[in-house]
């Protein structure tokens, strides 16, 4: 869009400056939310239940000799690490799609049935094949929730031309939720150890997955952010309004639908491995909107970047206050992201859709 | 401004936000009229009606009483009628069934009569179908009111803090009685529940509005502020779940889906109440509802005091569902869908209040009929069948509407 712009009319000097300015500002962004990523993936692996010591740490990175504090970093800090930058950047970079297609800042990862579609194909598993065991679960997650998608996409697409307006497209994925979340509850009230796996899924963690856990999220969530980053310029287009989109040369229905692929595999990926944790991908965009501007070029790894931090300080966090225990990483997110996203927007201007 | 709630969905909030929705309250009358989309094509000339001093539309009836004045739309009091009926007639196959069948002449002979039957029929069954239609009567005015006034189609009473600040509030107590005195006793089932719900709900609402007010109070504010605020209560509820016994948090996820199960006319009277007082009070407000539609300047432009409107409206969808969380539970969907599923029979711009209402009548009426015929003698929660039931006929209207807007 505006490389289009630039290249109708020269800018001139001035013009330039300022937009050669506001290019190293957002570089400086970029840079910054990398080092809290990497200052926050250091701490994950350094703080856990029981504490190992920096040079205990070290050692289990580079020269593992199988003593228990290895052990320690490399078969649980490291996948969980993993997983949590995986799972962060996934809802973080759909959430950001996610409201970005709808409009709506009510929208997170999930709204396409993809949170609940996981959680009913995961439930009904458990119920009908008697599916033990976090690795199967998975694999049900995901073919859950691709199914809801594709459906709320269709029946969004259903009766209409030129793909699903924003509204159509979230009240059907609403309406998918809701039917699907209505089955679940059905399913896990007559049965006991489906609500036993069900009300843990529902708070949502990255902790005890093991490193398959993250290796079979991983293709999808790659897939995913691949598309997500084809579909930025886009979907800065759509958000002038569908009109003006299709009179600069959008094809709507395929950017529509490259935006609903990306987000099913990213968020089907990340809640299929870790539970609903869709209120990363809820609350990240808002807080990085007022950085990164409107242009989804940028919002779209800076959301990805705060996201993973996000969700790994929470996660850390989570270890510390509940010694020996541990908080679950949703409980956390909630309890400590939500009122801090209350005190960012009470204290600025939002930044509209 | 009664004229402009007209047909056609332009202004809903997928328009731009600026530009086309702020240009609509300037147009010609004449102008605007192209818009409607009930319009039949052969109409009259535009250009005579313009120019008379009384506006006619086709389909909208103006109707005076002394100084006050309102429009009457024929196409919303028919779909209001139908529903009504459809209401009582689900209200009356729900009496029929329980451990005593009956007929529905059998339910209307027991009411005037006397007996075993009586008893049944007024102290049972009664309660029973009046707070489902009563309770999804509020939900649904308050769904309708917080999606007008957050000018969102996804907003409702939940993000006000309502339902989720009740649900904590209940899922807590009942973790705690639980591991303490082998479930829940009956005087807090009886008393406890409602009195911790309506406690929690409101708590909930006032921790919202007090964090999104800000020297006034912005739709879009007090939506993300919402969204903070739920996801705090939720968590904090999924995982209260989490801590205490699988069989009680089967217990709080029956309540957290919201039940009518065993509702009786201490649960009836004080959602009627509550409506009696609210509904009134609502409708003499919708004038300004509309126009909360525009852009905050356009608002303040049309003479309406914006931020004592919001506030009013904003605690009326705030009481409304308090009670009806209070009794029922935090029936799930209603207060989201009924508004949706009023709007598009109703064909108007924004989520009508009474048909909305009625609509949320029929819809939780009908969902706990389907709760308690389909895998009966087991009954399910009311609030897992809303949904279930609910959503298709939403999708439905959604892809109908969208097809006729086509052609």
């Amino acid at each position: 869009m505006s490389t289009a712009v630039a290249a109708a009319r020269p800018p001139s000097p001035g013009r330039a400056r300022t937009l050669q300015a506001r290019r190293g500002r957002l570089l400086l962004v970029l840079a910054g939310l990398s080092a809290a990523l990497a200052a926050a993936v250091v701490l994950s692996i350094a703080i856990g239940a029981k504490s190992v010591p920096l040079s205990g740490v070290w050692h289990g990175l580079t020269g593992p000799t199988g003593t228990e504090s290895d052990i320690i970093v490399r078969s649980l800090r490291v996948p969980r690490t993993a997983l949590g930058i995986l799972a962060g950047v996934a809802l973080g970079v759909a959430g950001a799609l996610m409201q970005g297609h709808t409009r709506n800042p009510l929208a997170d990862p999930g709204l396409l049935g993809v949170t609940q579609g996981a959680a009913f194909a995961m439930v009904l598993s458990i119920m009908v094949l008697g599916v033990t065991g976090l690795y199967s679960y998975v694999w049900f997650g995901m073919a859950g929730a691709l199914v809801a998608s594709v459906g709320v996409f269709a029946l969004g697409m259903a009766g209409g031309r030129g793909g699903p307006t924003p509204v159509t497209l979230a009240l059907a994925g609403t309406a998918v939720s809701a039917f699907l979340y209505g089955l679940t509850s059905a399913l896990v009230l007559a049965d006991d150890q489906a609500m036993d796996v069900f009300r843990f899924w529902q708070t949502g963690s990255i902790a005890a997955r093991g490193a398959e856990t993250a290796w079979q999220v991983l293709p999808f969530i790659a897939a995913g952010l691949v598309l997500a980053l084809v579909n930025a310029p886009g979907l800065n287009a759509l958000s002038l309004g569908e009109d003006v989109a299709r009179a600069l040369g959008q094809n709507v229905a395929l950017t529509r639908a490259v935006g609903v692929a990306a987000v099913t595999l990213l968020t089907g990926g990340a809640v299929a491995a870790c539970g609903s944790l869709a209120f990363v991908g809820l609350m990240v965009p808002h807080l990085v909107r007022p950085l990164s501007g409107p242009d989804h070029r940028w919002l779209l790894p800076y959301s990805g970047l705060a996201g993973a931090t996000a969700l790994l300080l929470a996660d850390v966090v989570g270890r510390v206050v509940a010694r020996p225990g541990e908080l679950e990483v949703g409980v956390v997110l909630a309890l400590t992201g939500a009122p801090f996203f209350v005190a960012l927007v009470r204290r600025r201007k939002p930044v509209r859709l | 401004m009664t004229l402009l709630p007209g047909g056609g969905t332009g202004a809903l909030p997928e328009d731009p936000p600026g530009g086309l929705r702020g240009a609509l309250p300037e147009d010609p009358p004449g102008g605007l009229r192209g818009s409607l989309a009930e319009d039949p094509p052969g109409g009259p000339p535009r250009g005579a009606e313009a120019s008379s001093a009384r506006l006619r539309l086709p389909r909208e009836r103006p109707v005076r009483l002394g100084p006050a004045s309102w429009l009457l739309r024929l196409r919303s009091a028919a779909v209001c009628l139908v529903l009504l009926a459809a209401a009582l007639l689900l209200m009356g196959l729900g009496m029929r069934i329980g451990d005593l069948p009956m007929t529905v002449p059998e339910v209307f002979q027991a009411i005037a009569g006397d007996g075993p039957a009586h008893f049944v029929v007024m102290e049972l069954r009664l309660p029973r179908a009046l707070t489902g239609a009563l309770v999804g009567t509020a939900f649904a005015l308050s769904g309708a009111i917080t999606q007008a006034v957050a000018r969102n189609p996804l907003a409702s009473p939940d993000i006000l803090g309502v339902t989720t600040g009740a649900s904590v509030a209940v899922v807590a107590a009942i973790v705690a009685a639980g591991s303490t005195a082998g479930g829940p006793s009956g005087a807090l089932v009886t008393f406890g529940i409602p009195a911790l719900a309506l406690a929690g709900g409101l708590a909930g609402a006032l921790a919202v509005y007090l964090l999104a007010w800000r020297g006034g109070l912005d739709g879009y504010r007090l939506v993300l502020v919402g969204i903070g605020v739920t996801a705090v209560f939720g968590n904090v509820k999924y995982w209260l779940l989490t801590v205490g016994d699988v069989n009680d948090s089967s217990r709080a996820m029956v309540w957290i889906s919201g039940s009518l199960h065993g509702r009786g006319w201490e649960h009836v009277h004080p959602v009627a109440l509550a409506l009696a007082v609210l509904v009134p009070l609502t409708l003499l407000g919708t004038r300004s509802l509309g126009a909360l539609r525009f852009g905050d300047d356009t608002v303040t432009g049309l003479g309406v005091r914006m931020n004592l409107a919001r506030g009013l409206m904003i605690l009326a969808a705030v009481l409304l569902a308090a009670v009806a969380t209070a009794s029922a539970g935090p029936v799930a969907f209603v207060a989201l869908a009924a508004p949706q599923i009023a709007l598009r029979l109703a064909g108007t711009a924004q989520p009508p209040l009474v048909v909305s209402a009625l609509t949320g009548a029929v819809l939780t009426t009908a969902a706990d009929l389907a709760a308690r015929t389909a895998f009966s003698p087991v009954e399910l929660p009311v609030g897992v069948v809303t949904a279930v039931l609910g959503a298709p006929y939403l999708i439905y209207l959604l892809v109908r509407v969208r097809r006729e807007a086509r052609s």
